[in-house]
């Protein structure tokens, strides 16, 4: 039955991809077709009924801390060297594990340098049910 | 506006628009709207024959719509595609559509949203929310199952198990958002239980009550689960006991067991025991024989081992679950909760961490969470 997973784009973090090439080293034609695919996969997660949710995450982090009653938050970095960087995510609905799979696979072979798949590393993680199920 | 009594009226008039001419998909978009104008306008005007205003409405906005394609597409448009079936076939509407959306050629969410919406009389926002997608996204849904369905006919028979497969999940996604998925598919399955014979229908029906009886007592005031043997037994529904256990030996009095009777069989000695130690676990062990006979399903055998444990003591328990998949959803926590009644907390506290960290859902990691907290605390003395 359907179950919700996230599809998890990393700036850092992921095993390199194939077509390693930096993005702001792509033609502009290169990006437009980027931008295009990933624009027409949210389109076609909308069409079969699977999609829930797309946003993409500036790099700029800080982190904050409770510093005590009456005491303004601890801030600290961004910090250039985080080993792990979210970039974005894709929550879909799908009727399988499998069918997650195949959706990040997909999401994975947007164009990047020379119109290649970037073969980019995406971490699928599954969500928690929000409730029980009614027979326990 | 009484919205269940709306709602309860929509498979019958979409049944009547197929009837008159209008194929499924347009007939239930029509009712849909329908709907619409009926909770606006009948608080201020409410009809003497609700059924009948509905299906007048409905026709009407079905022809609306056809008129406005046929003149888009300067075409005619064949409204007469089903012939009516003739005098004398006595054939269920309501019945045919319970087949038609739960229809084999449908994914199980698919047959879900058509069948809440179609025969449960949802709106599309309503289901949207109870499974916690868009509006969109649940339209389109609902949108794909229609055309996949578009070219079955609608009188042909339908299959009972794979209506009550659909409901049964919709019964299990039980309460979320401002809709009681538990208490709609009980709903629907009374409604199917007053027009087919079908043992396992009754079973069915007898297993959600039973199951929907012990709701109060299954979470705690801050939400955690309460498992079985904890719960307040005072605060079962003794009501829905009581007309579930009559359904169930009324099924199983004509002798055709299956796999629903049988889970229904095993709720009804667990609200048969006045306290958790008084459970008849010899006898739910032998229940669990019947289902595995039944289906052969993993999840069954598992059970199995865990009231085995019950009956014979927890070593047998884990002699028989150790011949289970390890990979097999909750064998972990089953491991955890018989090595603890086994006197080896060291072992329960690891593997009931263990098994919170693959729980498939919130309430039983938390409860999974805090048992292995509870014996680690304890060992530490």
């Amino acid at each position: 039955m359907m179950a919700k997973y996230l599809l998890l784009k990393h700036y850092r973090g992921a095993p390199a991809p194939v077509n390693d090439t930096p993005m702001d080293q792509w033609t502009p034609e290169e990006f437009s077709a980027h931008l295009r695919y990933m624009r027409d996969f949210a389109a076609r997660l909308e069409g079969t009924g699977e999609f829930v949710d797309m946003r993409e995450l500036s790099p700029e982090g800080t982190f904050v801390r409770y510093d005590g009653e009456g005491r303004p938050p601890v801030t600290d970095g961004p910090f250039a060297e985080t080993k792990d960087l979210i970039a974005g995510w894709t929550v879909v609905d799908v009727d399988t594990y499998e069918r997650a799979l195949e959706l990040a696979a997909e999401l994975s072979a947007a164009p990047g340098a020379g119109g290649e798949p970037i073969h980019e590393w995406l971490e699928v993680r599954p969500f928690y049910a929000e409730q029980l199920m009614g027979t326990e | 506006v009484n919205e269940s009594l709306l709602r309860e009226l929509v498979p019958a008039v979409i049944g009547v628009l197929v009837r008159r001419g209008a194929d499924f998909a347009a007939a239930e978009d029509a009712v849909q709207d329908a709907l619409v104008e009926a909770v606006r306008g009948w608080p201020d005007d409410p009809p003497r024959d609700p059924k009948g205003w509905l299906v007048t409405v409905a026709w009407r906005k079905f022809l609306d719509v056809v008129r406005a394609e046929t003149s888009r597409r300067h075409r005619e448009v064949r409204v007469d595609d089903e012939p009516a079936p003739g005098p004398g076939v006595a054939v269920d509407d309501t019945l045919q559509l319970y087949f038609l959306c739960a229809h084999p050629s449908l994914t199980p969410a698919s047959a879900v949203a058509l069948t809440l919406r179609a025969v449960g009389g949802l709106t599309t926002r309503q289901i949207a929310q109870a499974y916690l997608v868009p509006e969109a996204t649940m339209a389109q849904r609902i949108s794909r199952a229609k055309r996949t369905v578009s070219g079955v006919r609608f009188h042909q028979p339908g299959d009972v198990g794979t209506v009550l497969r659909v409901l049964y999940l919709v019964f299990n996604e039980g309460y979320s958002g401002d809709v009681d998925l538990a208490g709609e598919a009980i709903r629907l399955i009374r409604e199917l239980a007053a027009r087919t014979h079908h043992e396992e229908v009754a079973g069915l029906l007898a297993l959600m009550l039973l199951h929907h009886a012990r709701r109060p007592a299954r979470t705690g005031s801050d939400g955690s689960l309460v498992p079985l043997a904890e719960q307040d037994r005072g605060r079962w529904n003794t009501r829905l006991i009581a007309e579930g256990v009559d359904v169930l030996q009324a099924a199983l009095a004509r002798d055709r067991l299956g796999e629903f009777q049988a889970q229904a069989a095993i709720a009804a000695l667990h609200a048969d025991a006045r306290t958790a130690a008084e459970t008849d676990w010899a006898q739910i062990v032998e229940w669990y024989d019947e289902l595995v006979r039944l289906t052969d399903n993993p999840v069954a055998r598992l059970n199995r081992a865990v009231a085995l444990g019950e009956a014979d003591g927890p070593r047998a328990g884990l002699a028989a679950l150790a011949e289970l998949d390890p990979a097999l959803p909750r064998h972990t926590a089953a491991a955890a909760y018989l090595h603890e009644r086994a006197g080896d907390p060291v072992t329960a506290a690891r593997l009931y961490a263990q098994a919170a960290r693959s729980a498939p859902n919130l309430p039983e990691r938390d409860h999974l969470t805090r048992q292995a907290a509870r014996l680690n605390a304890q060992l530490r003395g």
